[in-house]
């Protein structure tokens, strides 16, 4: 069984919409008024033409697999083995995450696989966006 | 700057490598600094320009005496030291200063006085990474691999012959951690530590630190040891998130680093006798060999498995052993500098015959930044 607890963020005033997002069951990404740019991490500007009009954008949470490990050491808050991965969003920008509702595998974990957020509480003021496979209901 | 206009004129490793904990991270800066002046004939008192990571200037300028009058603390992980010769030359020039000394120390295996480790829960990683079970470099600087393999069609083989190789530079260093020979199939039954990598692909983790001193090409005839001039520099950065690396199979931050070393040398890749790349993990020498242009995308595994930087290859490649056998304390680049000026010196363990050109390249953070030095031995 895991021990210990996972590290939680910390928002700042430039990421509050995201963790308020994801509270409240909604991937938020960010675009850009100007050029229209999707993009993640949050900032307050567009990182591709640095416009300060954007706009706080629902991401339909549906993402791919896009590359991975799989972690054999102890981590606070984990059971080894699990998976530390990238998934790429349908709106382009790509974001670290777990893959749930699967086994821990390389068999399992399919490049390219098509997945879906799914959120999972961690406390009163942080959720975490988790992907599951979108075939796996 | 300007090619072979500045050289080093001083070079030494820590007494001992390894396991040292008797010595705080500061002390293994000294160490390394007073072996460093000691080579080039110098004292603390000789030095007017300090360059240093994982300690401040201020730290290691306080601890051993020196008054400067130029200091640099790039701190962008392992490559540091490559940027602080790069910054250094720049000084040099301008007249900044005259006689640079760059350190590292690092209590990598023992942490005695060690610096504490981020990320910080309010950064960008400690949001958007690290609750997703992260826990240093094996799980993050490996995450973009899987990616690589499956674009190229490389496979965990080709990855374990990168640890089998190095290995056989490492059995000629008396100083190397590990210098048992090892095979494809010890490095694939090796423990597993994050798939696909497994223990043997991954560095060591020691105790040690290295040093480095520079002056004008002018000055650097009157010193005791065959100058080492510096031929061409580069640098970048790019993302402090593995997950936001632009091209999971090409680090931006090598190929504008190493393509700027490579213009300001004016050499083409024939030219280079002798070559470095920081290799924290197996992968690195495959990404760093194709984003400086020595192989085509996806060409380099194939290039390695055929021994061309192997012991008796065209391009002999991580000379010492390498951070997967050599020595690695964290930040490794201060070591691949070391063997680039050994080679050159013709003083290297596993020397490569008339070396005239070597290149240390390094990497900082997760492909978070880069460095590039071209050293030559020939003045003219």
């Amino acid at each position: 069984m895991a021990e210990g607890t996972r590290p939680l963020p910390v928002p700042t005033p430039e990421t509050k919409h995201f963790w308020e997002g994801t509270k409240a069951g909604e991937l938020r990404l960010q675009r850009c008024d100007a050029c229209r740019h999707t993009y993640f991490p949050p900032r307050p500007f567009c990182p591709k033409c640095a416009s300060r009009k954007v706009s706080v954008v629902k991401s339909s949470g549906k993402a791919k697999l896009f590359s991975y490990v799989i972690h054999h050491r102890p981590a606070p808050g984990f059971t080894p083995p699990y998976a530390i991965a990238v998934v790429e969003l349908a709106e382009g920008p790509r974001m670290m995450t777990n893959i749930v509702g699967c086994p821990q595998t390389p068999d399992a974990l399919l490049l390219d696989m098509p997945l879906e957020v799914a959120f999972e509480k961690q406390t009163d003021q942080i959720s975490l966006p988790f992907f599951k496979p979108a075939d796996g209901k | 700057m300007k090619p072979k206009s500045v050289a080093v004129v001083g070079a030494a490793e820590t007494t001992d490598l390894g396991v040292i904990p008797g010595m705080s991270q500061i002390q293994l800066h000294a160490d390394a600094a007073l072996n460093a002046l000691g080579d080039a004939g110098l004292k603390p008192t000789d030095i007017d320009g300090l360059a240093t990571a994982g300690e401040t200037p201020t730290t290691v300028a306080h601890y051993l005496g020196i008054t400067p009058t130029w200091v640099d603390g790039t701190a962008v992980g392992g490559c540091s030291f490559m940027i602080h010769v790069r910054h250094a030359a720049a000084a040099i020039n301008e007249g900044l200063c005259k006689t640079v000394l760059i350190t590292h120390g690092e209590s990598g295996k023992s942490r005695v006085g060690a610096s504490p480790r981020p990320p910080f829960p309010a950064s960008l990683a400690g949001q958007f990474e690290a609750p997703f079970g992260v826990m240093g470099p094996p799980t993050m600087f490996t995450v973009p691999v899987l990616r690589y393999m499956r674009t190229f069609g490389i496979t965990e083989e080709q990855i374990a012959m990168v640890a089998v190789v190095q290995r056989e530079w490492a059995a000629k260093n008396p100083r190397a951690t590990f210098k048992e020979p090892i095979t494809v199939a010890d490095v694939l039954k090796s423990r597993m530590i994050a798939y696909p990598f497994r223990i043997l692909m991954c560095c060591l983790v020691t105790d040690g630190g290295g040093a480095l001193i520079l002056t004008s090409a002018e000055r650097a005839k009157d010193f005791p040891q065959k100058p080492v001039y510096i031929l061409g520099t580069g640098e970048s950065v790019e993302s402090p998130m593995i997950s936001q690396m632009e091209d999971f199979t090409s680090s931006r931050a090598f190929r504008v680093s190493g393509k700027k070393a490579f213009a300001e040398a004016g050499i083409e890749h024939g030219d280079v006798d002798h070559l470095m790349i920081y290799d924290a993990f197996a992968h690195l020498p495959l990404y760093g060999l194709e984003d400086l242009g020595f192989c085509k995308p996806g060409e380099s595994a194939a290039f390695i498995g055929a021994r061309n930087t192997a012991p008796g290859g065209k391009l002999p490649l991580n000379t010492n052993g390498g951070g997967l056998s050599y020595m690695h304390s964290g930040m490794y680049g201060m070591y691949a500098l070391q063997e680039s000026v050994r080679q050159l010196r013709g003083t290297a363990a596993a020397q490569v015959p008339g070396a005239k050109i070597s290149i240390a390249h390094g990497v900082g953070g997760m492909f978070a930044a880069s460095g590039t030095i071209v050293f030559s031995n020939e003045r003219g």
